[in-house]
C-alpha cells in the first residue's frame, strides 16, 4: 500500500509485519522513532505476541537481544552513535555467538564534540564485529532491507545491522509502498534456531573456546559472510518475486556503461550525487555512480567488475580514519588491486555537514585534474582550522579546541555548508 | 539405593540428620531425584566455597520449576571452572555471554520464554542469572538494577567471595575494609582494603521494592535450599547474595569453607535475613555472638591485623560494623541476648 510516511514510522510498521518477538528500547536520537512506533504497536495490542523492554542502556538492550535470541526469539533492537558503541562489547558477543539479531543503526556522527547529525562513524567504526551492514539509500530501501535483514540472519545464523542515515531518511516524510502481512508471510518463514536455550536439549553457550580452536570458529564467521556474499543477491531477486521491487543486493550501478570516472558511496547521499551525474551527463561527461548496498561483507569481486573499465574512482564517504583518511576508499582499492585505476578519497558530510549538488559538481572537476590520490575534505573551512593551528603554536595553554573554533565560526547555528 | 527408615532419636541439639526426617522434608541434595546440575568434575579449587553454593542453589531451583530452568552466567570463575569446553559440568540450558550483563541476558530470556508460551510454543520455563561479586556489586551493577527495577521474572544470585578471585584477587567494591587483595596491599599507613561507606547489594535490592531479597551462606545449606525454594515459588525479580568463602583468595585453609562461613554470620560481619518487597521479614540468629577477631584470624587476608603490633583500632572498626549489622537486623537471639 502507498503511503506518505517518515522514515522511522516506516521501519517500525516493517519490522511489526517480520513479527518480531522480543523487542529491547533505549532512545538515542536520531533513533528513537523508530522503536516508539513499535512500543505503541506492541501496547496497543496492533503488535501481538511480542515483548517490548525499555532497558536502561544499550549495553543491556544488545544483552537482553542475545539472551531472547538465544532463547529461540525473534529479536529486534536500534540505536546510533554513541549508544552502538556503548553495547559493542555485547555486539561483538551477538556475532561471536551466532545469534540473528536485527538492529537498525540511524547513523550519526561519534562524539567528542558531541554531535547528533548523520555520518557513517558509528556503524563504520564496527565494521569487522562480524555483524553484516547493509546501507539504505532511500526509506523504502530501508523498509526492505529490514524484511530481508531478518530473513538472511536467519538463514546464516548471523546478526545483521540495517544502516539508514539519522535524520535524512529516518526523520524524513517520504512516499513508501508498505507490504502486506501476507506478503511479508510468504517472503519470511517463522524462525528456526540453529542452537536454542532448551531445558528438553540442555546445551551450554558461551563457553571458553582456547588457542585449539578459537582461529575455526572466527575463520566460520568468515565464511559465513562469504556466504552472505552469494545469498545477498538470491534474496534480493526472492524479494523481487514476492514484492515486485528492486532492493537490496550488494552493490548497484547508475550510469556507468562507459563511465571514466565513477563515485562510488553508500546511503542516502547516492540521491543527490546520481542528480549531478545526470546533470554532467547532459553536458557530455562520462561518469556514473556505483552504489555500495551490503559494506560487509565487502563486496569485493562485484566492485572490481563495476570499476574495472573507469578511468578514475571517486569513493565519497561520510567517515574517516583518522590517522589515514578513508575507510571505503580503502576497501575500494582493495577491490582494484593491480588495475591502474586512480582512486580519490574523498570526505565529506561529517556531522550532518550538508554535500551540495554545487559541491560536488566543483570536486568532480577538480578531480579530472588532479595528480595525486589525495584526500579530499568536501568544503573544509581551512580558515578555521589554520586559525586553530595557528593559536596552539603561539600559546600553550589555548583551551579546549571545538570550543575554540566555534567561537571563530560565530553564531551560525544554521550554516550547514 | 532406596529410601531407608532410620529409628535414631536425638534431642537437645539443633542437628537434624536428613535420615530423621519425612522423605518430604529432607533437604534436596539428599532426595535421590536431585539433578546434579552442576555435576561433579570441574575444575573448581579445593573447598571452593561458589561451587557448593551453586551446586545446593540450582539443584533446589531445578526440583522448584521441575527441571524446567534455564541459567545466564556472568564471567569469572563459576563460568571458567564449569565449561572448560569440550566439558561442561551444566546438566541444564545455560549461556554465557559477558561480565557485565546477565541480568540483562536472563530478562532476554525471560521475554522469550513468556511470548513462547503465550503463543502455546512452550511450557513454564524458569530463569536463573548468577554471577561473583565482581560481575553483580560492580560490572554487572547497571544491567541488575534495571532488572529489578522493571521485576523481571528472574532469580539473580549472587555468588560474592569478596573479590575478583578469577582474576587474581583484586578488590570489589564487596571487598570488606582492611582485606588484603592484589590491588590492596598491607602496606603504606592504612594496610589493606580502605573502609568505604559500603555497598551492601541486598540492602540495595530492597531498595528497589522487589518480590524478594535474600543473604545466605555455605554454612547453612538448609537455608540456602530453603530461600531458593522460596525464591522460586514467586514471580517477578528476585535476589539472593550468598557468601561462599574462597580459600585462594581469603588465604584459608581449603577444610575452614564452612567454618568461615559460620564465623561470618555468627559474628555479624555477614547478616542472613529475608526480605519481602523491601521489608526484612525473618533473619537467622547468632546463637552466641563471637568476636570478629575469630573470624579475621583464620584468614591470611587479614595477618597484617594480627602482627607484633596488633591493629586494635581496625579490628575494633571491622567489630563495629559487625555490631552494626546485628542491631540493624535483629540478628541476637532472644535467648542469647
Amino acid at each position: 500500500m502507498l503511503k506518505q510516511t517518515e522514515g522511522s514510522h516506516a521501519v517500525a510498521e516493517a519490522v511489526a509485519l517480520c513479527r518480531p518477538e522480543v523487542i529491547c528500547a533505549y532512545p538515542i536520537s536520531p533513533q528513537t522513532h523508530i522503536v516508539e512506533g513499535i512500543g505503541e504497536m506492541v501496547k496497543s495490542g496492533e503488535l501481538a505476541d511480542c515483548e517490548f523492554i525499555n532497558v536502561e542502556s544499550e549495553f543491556a538492550a544488545m544483552s537482553v537481544a542475545i539472551g531472547s535470541s538465544a532463547a529461540g526469539a525473534r529479536t529486534y533492537t536500534a540505536t546510533a552513535s554513541q549508544g552502538l558503541l556503548f553495547m559493542v562489547e555485547a555486539v561483538f558477543n551477538a556475532s561471536g555467538l551466532g545469534l540473528p539479531i536485527v538492529m537498525t543503526v540511524a547513523n550519526r556522527a561519534i562524539g567528542a564534540p558531541i554531535n547528533i547529525w548523520n555520518d557513517h562513524s558509528d556503524s563504520i567504526s564496527q565494521r569487522d564485529c562480524g555483524w553484516i551492514q547493509l546501507f539504505a539509500e532511500t526509506n523504502q530501501e530501508a523498509l526492505d532491507l529490514h524484511i530481508q535483514a531478518f530473513k538472511l540472519a536467519e538463514a546464516l545464523s548471523l546478526p545483521v545491522m540495517v544502516c539508514m542515515d539519522g535524520f535524512i531518511l529516518t526523520h524524513a516524510y517520504e512516499r513508501v509502498d508498505m507490504p502486506t502481512q501476507a506478503q511479508v508471510d510468504a517472503f519470511l518463514p517463522p524462525y528456526e534456531p540453529r542452537q536454542v536455550l532448551d531445558p528438553n536439549e540442555p546445551v551450554s553457550m558461551g563457553a571458553m573456546v582456547g588457542p585449539e580452536a578459537f582461529m575455526e570458529v572466527r575463520y566460520l564467521a568468515h565464511a559465513k559472510q562469504m556466504q552472505a556474499l552469494e545469498l545477498i543477491p538470491e534474496m534480493a531477486k526472492e524479494f523481487k518475486a514476492v514484492f515486485g521491487r528492486d532492493t537490496g543486493g550488494l552493490t548497484r550501478t547508475y550510469r556507468t556503461d562507459d563511465a571514466e570516472t565513477i563515485v562510488v558511496a553508500m546511503g542516502s547521499i547516492l540521491g543527490t550525487i546520481k542528480d549531478v551525474v545526470d546533470e554532467m551527463r547532459d553536458a557530455g561527461e562520462k561518469i556514473g555512480v556505483l552504489c555500495i548496498t551490503s559494506f560487509r561483507p565487502f563486496p569485493l569481486e562485484a566492485v572490481r567488475e563495476a570499476l574495472k573499465n573507469s578511468k578514475r574512482v571517486v569513493v565519497l564517504e561520510k567517515s574517516l580514519a583518522i590517522g589515514i583518511g578513508g575507510i571505503l576508499a580503502s576497501d575500494v582499492r582493495k577491490a582494484l588491486r593491480k588495475l591502474s585505476i586512480d582512486v580519490y578519497t574523498v570526505i565529506a558530510g561529517l556531522g550532518g555537514r550538508a554535500i551540495t549538488m554545487k559541491s560536488l559538481h566543483a570536486l568532480f572537476q577538480k578531480l579530472k585534474h588532479e595528480e595525486s590520490e589525495s584526500v579530499t575534505f568536501l568544503d573544509l573551512d581551512w580558515n578555521v582550522v589554520n586559525r586553530q593551528l595557528e593559536r596552539e603554536r603561539q600559546k600553550r595553554r589555548t583551551g579546549p579546541a571545538a570550543e575554540s573554533m566555534l567561537r571563530d565560526v560565530g553564531t551560525v547555528a544554521s550554516k550547514i555548508a | 539405593m532406596s529410601l531407608q527408615t532410620v529409628s535414631f532419636y536425638q534431642t537437645g541439639t539443633f542437628t537434624v540428620g536428613n535420615r530423621l526426617l519425612a522423605a518430604e522434608e529432607r533437604s534436596v541434595q539428599a532426595n535421590m531425584q536431585r539433578t546434579n546440575s552442576l555435576n561433579s568434575g570441574h575444575r573448581a579449587c579445593q573447598g571452593c566455597g561458589e561451587a557448593l553454593g551453586a551446586r545446593y542453589a540450582i539443584d533446589a531451583a531445578m526440583i522448584a520449576s521441575k527441571g524446567q530452568l534455564i541459567a545466564a552466567n556472568a564471567t569469572g570463575c563459576l563460568e571458567v571452572f564449569s565449561t572448560p569446553y569440550p566439558e561442561t559440568s551444566w546438566q541444564i540450558p545455560w549461556i554465557h555471554s559477558l561480565f557485565g550483563n546477565t541480568a540483562a541476558v536472563a530478562t532476554g530470556i525471560a521475554a522469550a520464554i513468556k511470548v513462547k508460551k503465550h503463543k502455546g510454543q512452550g511450557g513454564d520455563v524458569r530463569v536463573v542469572a548468577q554471577g561473583g561479586d565482581g560481575g553483580t556489586t560492580d560490572i554487572g551493577f547497571g544491567c541488575l538494577s534495571g532488572m529489578f527495577e522493571r521485576n523481571d521474572d528472574v532469580l539473580y544470585i549472587c555468588y560474592d567471595n569478596g573479590g575478583y578471585m578469577n582474576t587474581g584477587v583484586q578488590r570489589s567494591s564487596a571487598t570488606p575494609p582492611a582485606a588484603r587483595t592484589a590491588t590492596t596491599m598491607p602496606v603504606g599507613p592504612e594496610p589493606g582494603n580502605a573502609f568505604g561507606q559500603g555497598k551492601f547489594v541486598p540492602a540495595i535490592a530492597m531498595a528497589h521494592e522487589i518480590p524478594y531479597v535474600a543473604t545466605a551462606t555455605v554454612a547453612d545449606l538448609r537455608d540456602l535450599e530453603y530461600k531458593v525454594t522460596r525464591a522460586m515459588g514467586m514471580r517477578g525479580a528476585r535476589y539472593i547474595h550468598i557468601l561462599v568463602p574462597c580459600p585462594l583468595g581469603w588465604g584459608a585453609a581449603a577444610q575452614d569453607t564452612i567454618l568461615l562461613a559460620r564465623l561470618a554470620k555468627e559474628t555479624g560481619i555477614f547478616p542472613v535475613f529475608e526480605a519481602e518487597y523491601g521489608e526484612v521479614k525473618s533473619a537467622l540468629q547468632i546463637r552466641r555472638p563471637l568476636p570478629v577477631e575469630d573470624y579475621l584470624r583464620l584468614q591470611k587476608r587479614y595477618a597484617h591485623l594480627f602482627g607484633k603490633t596488633p591493629a586494635v583500632a581496625t579490628i575494633a572498626r571491622i567489630q563495629a560494623q559487625a555490631d552494626k549489622n546485628i542491631r540493624r537486623y535483629g540478628l541476637l537471639a532472644k535467648e542469647a541476648a
